[in-house]
C-alpha cells in the first residue's frame, strides 16, 4: 500500500510562561511522534483528554506550526511551506471539528459556509458553485432548499453534516476528523458513521479519525495509534490493538468500557489521575498509574519496540 | 396503587413556557424504585431524564411547572409538601449529583466548609460540628482530606470533584441517591473509577440509586433495572438483563441497535428522523413519526405503559 501522509519525529511544545519573565515551561502537547497513514486507511487516534490527539491533528494539516518533526504528504515535504505555497495542499486536506455548534459561522447561509472553499481554491463561477454545493449537500443527506438556511436552524447532527459536506465539497484526499460524532446522540451518531464510511468509498478518501471512544474506533479503524500525554503509547492495525493489545494502557483503556449485556465486570482501572501535561512524569509518563510498574519504568523511557510486524509499543515489558 | 415500595411517580407532567410556546417536557412519567435498587434512566438529548430528576428533588422552577401527577417517596408524596417539608428531605432523605462535577461546587468556598455544610444541614448541626466529619467523608471517597479541604473548587480535576460531590451526597446516608450523568464529562480510566466507587458506597449505605446516563453500558453494568425514555414518556422497562437481550419496544431495539460496542462488529442501523420538537409533539405515541411497525393508533393514542411479563413494562401499542 501506498503512504499518504507520513509524520517523522513530529513535535508541538507549547510555551507557558507565569509572568514576562518568569522561565517557560513546556507543555509537550505531542512528543516525538512517528508514524504512516496509507491511501484509503482509516488512521484513528484515541487517549483520554490532554493526551495531544487533536494537536497532533492540528499539526499535520499545519494550522498549527510543528516545533520539530517532518511532515510528508503525497511524496512531498510540507513542513517548512510558507502559508501561501500551502495552499495548493489545502484543497486536498481538510478537517471536521468536534463541536457542530461552535465550527459553523453562525451568521453565514449554509451556500455560503459550504461554497467558501470553491470560490478560493477553484474561484468557479456562482453557477458553478451552486450546482457543486447542492450536489454535496445531496451526498450527505441534505436536500437543495437547506442552502438558504443559518446553521441555527439545524439540529446536531444535520450541522455535522454540513461541516461534513464543507470539508468534502472541494474533493480532498485527506480528511481530519476531529471527534466528529461525540456531540451526537446514538441514533444519530450510527447514521453519521454509516454516512463517512460510505462517503470514503465513494471519494476514496483516507481519514485521521480522532476519538476518545474506543467503541466508535472499533467500527470505523483500520489502524490505531493510542496517546497518552503527547507520546505514541501502541500502535498498529486494529486488530492488532483490538485483538493483541500489549501496552498496559491500551489494555486498561479497553478494559474501561463500560458495555451492554456483560453484567458487573471485575476490571483493573488505572489508578490516580492524568498528570500534569506541564510536568510528566519521568522514565515511562504511565508508570505512575500502571499496574505493572516496576523501578526501571521510573529512571528510563522505553524504546518503541516492534513486537509484531507493524505493531509497536512503547514499554519495558512488552516484548 | 404502589409499585416500589421507596420511590413511585405517576402521571407526572411537566411544562416550561417559553417565549416559543409551551414545552411538553414530560407527558405522563411512570417511574418507581424500591429500597436500595438501582435504576438505570436512559434516553437521548431532551427526553426528560434530568427534568425527572429535578421533580423528584423539587427543583423545577419558573418558569418550568410540573402540572400533573405526583410523587411518593414511602409516604409523603413529595409534591404536596410545604417548601419547608421539602427542605428537610433533601440532602437528607434524597442527594443528588451532578454531570458537571466542578460547577455544581461553589467557587468561593473551600471544598472542607461545603462538605461540612452539607452534613451539618442534613443533621440539623451547626458547621462547626459537622468539621470532625468532613474527614471520614472525604477519606471514604479516596481523597487525601488534608490537601482537599483547604482547595477551591477550580483547584480540583473533574475525577476529584466528582468525589467531593460524592463525599457530600452519602456522607449522610440518603435513601435515595440521585446520579444525573455523574461521569459523561470525564475520561473513561476515571469514569471506571468513579463508577467502581459508587457502586461500594451504596452498598454501604443502603442507599437506592436512580442513575441517569445515555451510556447504555453503564445502565446495563450499574443498574438492576433500567428505563428507556422518549421525548417525556417512559417507553419501557425491565430489568438490565432482559431489556438488553429482549428488548421490545421499536425505540429500545433502535437505540440498542446504534451502539457500536468494542470485539461486536455490526452494522450500526441507527434511528431515521429527529427528536421531536416538544413545543408541538406528535400526536399519539410520541415516537410515530421514526418507528417503523407505525399503524393507525400510533397516530392518535398514546400507548399506555402496561406489564407484558413480569417485571417487563412498555409503552407500546404492538404488545396491547
Amino acid at each position: 500500500m501506498e503512504v499518504l501522509v507520513d509524520v517523522k519525529n513530529l513535535k508541538k511544545y507549547f510555551e507557558i510562561r507565569k509572568s514576562l519573565f518568569a522561565r517557560p515551561v513546556y507543555v509537550k502537547a505531542v512528543d516525538d511522534v512517528s508514524f504512516q497513514i496509507q491511501r484509503g486507511s482509516i488512521f484513528a487516534v484515541v487517549g483520554e483528554s490532554g493526551s495531544g490527539k487533536s494537536t497532533l491533528g492540528r499539526t499535520i494539516l499545519k494550522l498549527i506550526e510543528p516545533t520539530s518533526g517532518k511532515l510528508v504528504y503525497d511524496g512531498k515535504d510540507i513542513t517548512n511551506l510558507s502559508g501561501k505555497e500551502m495552499l495548493q495542499y489545502r484543497r486536498q486536506m481538510q478537517i471536521v471539528q468536534q463541536d457542530p455548534y461552535n465550527s459553523l459561522h453562525p451568521r453565514k447561509l449554509v451556500k455560503d459556509i459550504v461554497g467558501e472553499g470553491l470560490k478560493i481554491h477553484l474561484k468557479m463561477k456562482p453557477d458553478e458553485v451552486y450546482t457543486h454545493i447542492k450536489e454535496i449537500l445531496e451526498l450527505v443527506g441534505l436536500r437543495e432548499e437547506h442552502m438558504f438556511r443559518y446553521p441555527h436552524e439545524f439540529s446536531g447532527g444535520q450541522r455535522q453534516r454540513i461541516a461534513i459536506a464543507r470539508a468534502l465539497v472541494l474533493k480532498p484526499k485527506f480528511v481530519v476528523l476531529d471527534e466528529p460524532t461525540s456531540a451526537l446522540d446514538v441514533s444519530v451518531q450510527a447514521r453519521a458513521l454509516a454516512l463517512l464510511r460510505d462517503l470514503r468509498e465513494k471519494f476514496s478518501l483516507t481519514y485521521l479519525f480522532i476519538t476518545h471512544n474506543l467503541a466508535v474506533v472499533d467500527y470505523m479503524a483500520t489502524h490505531v495509534a493510542v496517546m497518552y500525554l503527547g507520546k505514541v503509547m501502541e500502535i498498529g492495525t486494529k486488530d492488532d490493538i483490538f485483538l493483541r493489545a500489549s501496552h498496559p494502557y491500551t489494555l486498561a483503556l479497553l478494559d474501561c468500557v463500560p458495555t451492554v449485556g456483560t453484567g458487573r465486570k471485575i476490571r483493573s482501572v488505572p489508578r490516580g489521575e492524568i498528570p500534569n501535561p506541564t510536568k510528566p512524569p519521568s522514565g515511562c509518563v504511565f508508570h505512575t498509574r500502571c499496574p505493572k510498574a516496576q523501578k526501571i519504568c521510573q529512571e528510563q523511557e522505553p524504546a518503541f519496540v516492534e513486537v509484531s510486524p507493524g505493531h509497536y509499543c512503547r514499554c519495558h515489558f512488552c516484548a | 396503587m404502589r409499585r416500589g415500595s421507596l420511590l413511585d411517580i405517576s402521571g407526572l407532567r411537566v411544562i416550561f413556557h417559553t417565549y416559543r410556546g409551551t414545552i411538553k417536557a414530560l407527558n405522563g412519567v411512570e417511574l418507581w424504585l424500591n429500597e436500595e435498587e438501582r435504576l438505570g434512566v436512559v434516553g437521548e438529548t431532551g427526553c426528560g431524564k434530568s427534568v425527572t430528576a429535578l421533580s423528584v428533588m423539587r427543583l423545577i422552577e419558573q418558569p418550568g411547572e410540573i402540572t400533573e401527577g405526583s410523587i411518593w417517596l414511602n409516604d409523603k408524596d413529595l409534591l404536596k409538601l410545604s417548601e419547608e417539608e421539602m427542605d428537610r428531605i433533601r440532602g437528607k432523605h434524597i442527594s443528588m449529583i451532578f454531570q458537571e462535577p466542578i460547577a455544581a461546587l461553589n467557587p468561593v468556598f473551600k471544598v472542607g466548609f461545603q462538605v461540612a455544610e452539607a452534613i451539618a444541614h442534613s443533621q440539623g448541626i451547626t458547621i462547626k460540628d459537622a468539621y470532625p466529619q468532613v474527614r471520614e467523608a472525604l477519606e471514604m471517597v479516596g481523597l487525601d482530606w488534608q490537601r482537599t479541604i483547604d482547595l477551591y473548587a477550580h483547584e480540583l480535576s473533574g475525577g476529584m470533584a466528582q468525589r467531593v460531590m460524592i463525599a457530600m451526597a452519602l456522607a449522610v446516608k440518603p435513601k435515595l441517591l440521585i446520579a444525573d450523568e455523574p461521569t459523561s464529562a470525564l475520561d473513561v480510566t476515571i469514569q471506571a473509577q468513579i463508577l467502581e466507587l459508587l457502586d461500594k458506597l451504596v452498598t454501604v449505605s443502603q442507599s437506592a440509586v436512580v442513575l441517569i446516563t445515555h451510556d447504555l453500558g453503564i445502565a446495563s453494568e450499574f443498574c438492576d433495572r433500567v428505563a428507556v425514555m422518549y421525548a417525556g414518556n417512559v417507553v419501557e422497562i425491565a430489568t438490565s438483563e432482559e431489556i438488553f437481550s429482549q428488548p421490545l419496544h421499536p425505540y429500545t431495539k433502535g437505540l440498542i441497535d446504534s451502539i457500536p460496542v468494542v470485539g461486536r462488529s455490526k452494522e450500526l442501523a441507527g434511528i431515521p428522523g429527529v427528536v421531536p420538537d416538544l413545543v408541538d409533539p406528535p400526536s399519539g405515541c410520541r415516537f410515530h413519526p421514526r418507528c417503523k411497525e407505525v399503524f393507525d393508533k400510533c397516530h392518535t393514542e398514546l400507548p399506555s405503559l402496561s406489564q407484558v411479563k413480569p417485571n417487563h413494562y412498555v409503552a407500546c401499542h404492538l404488545y396491547q
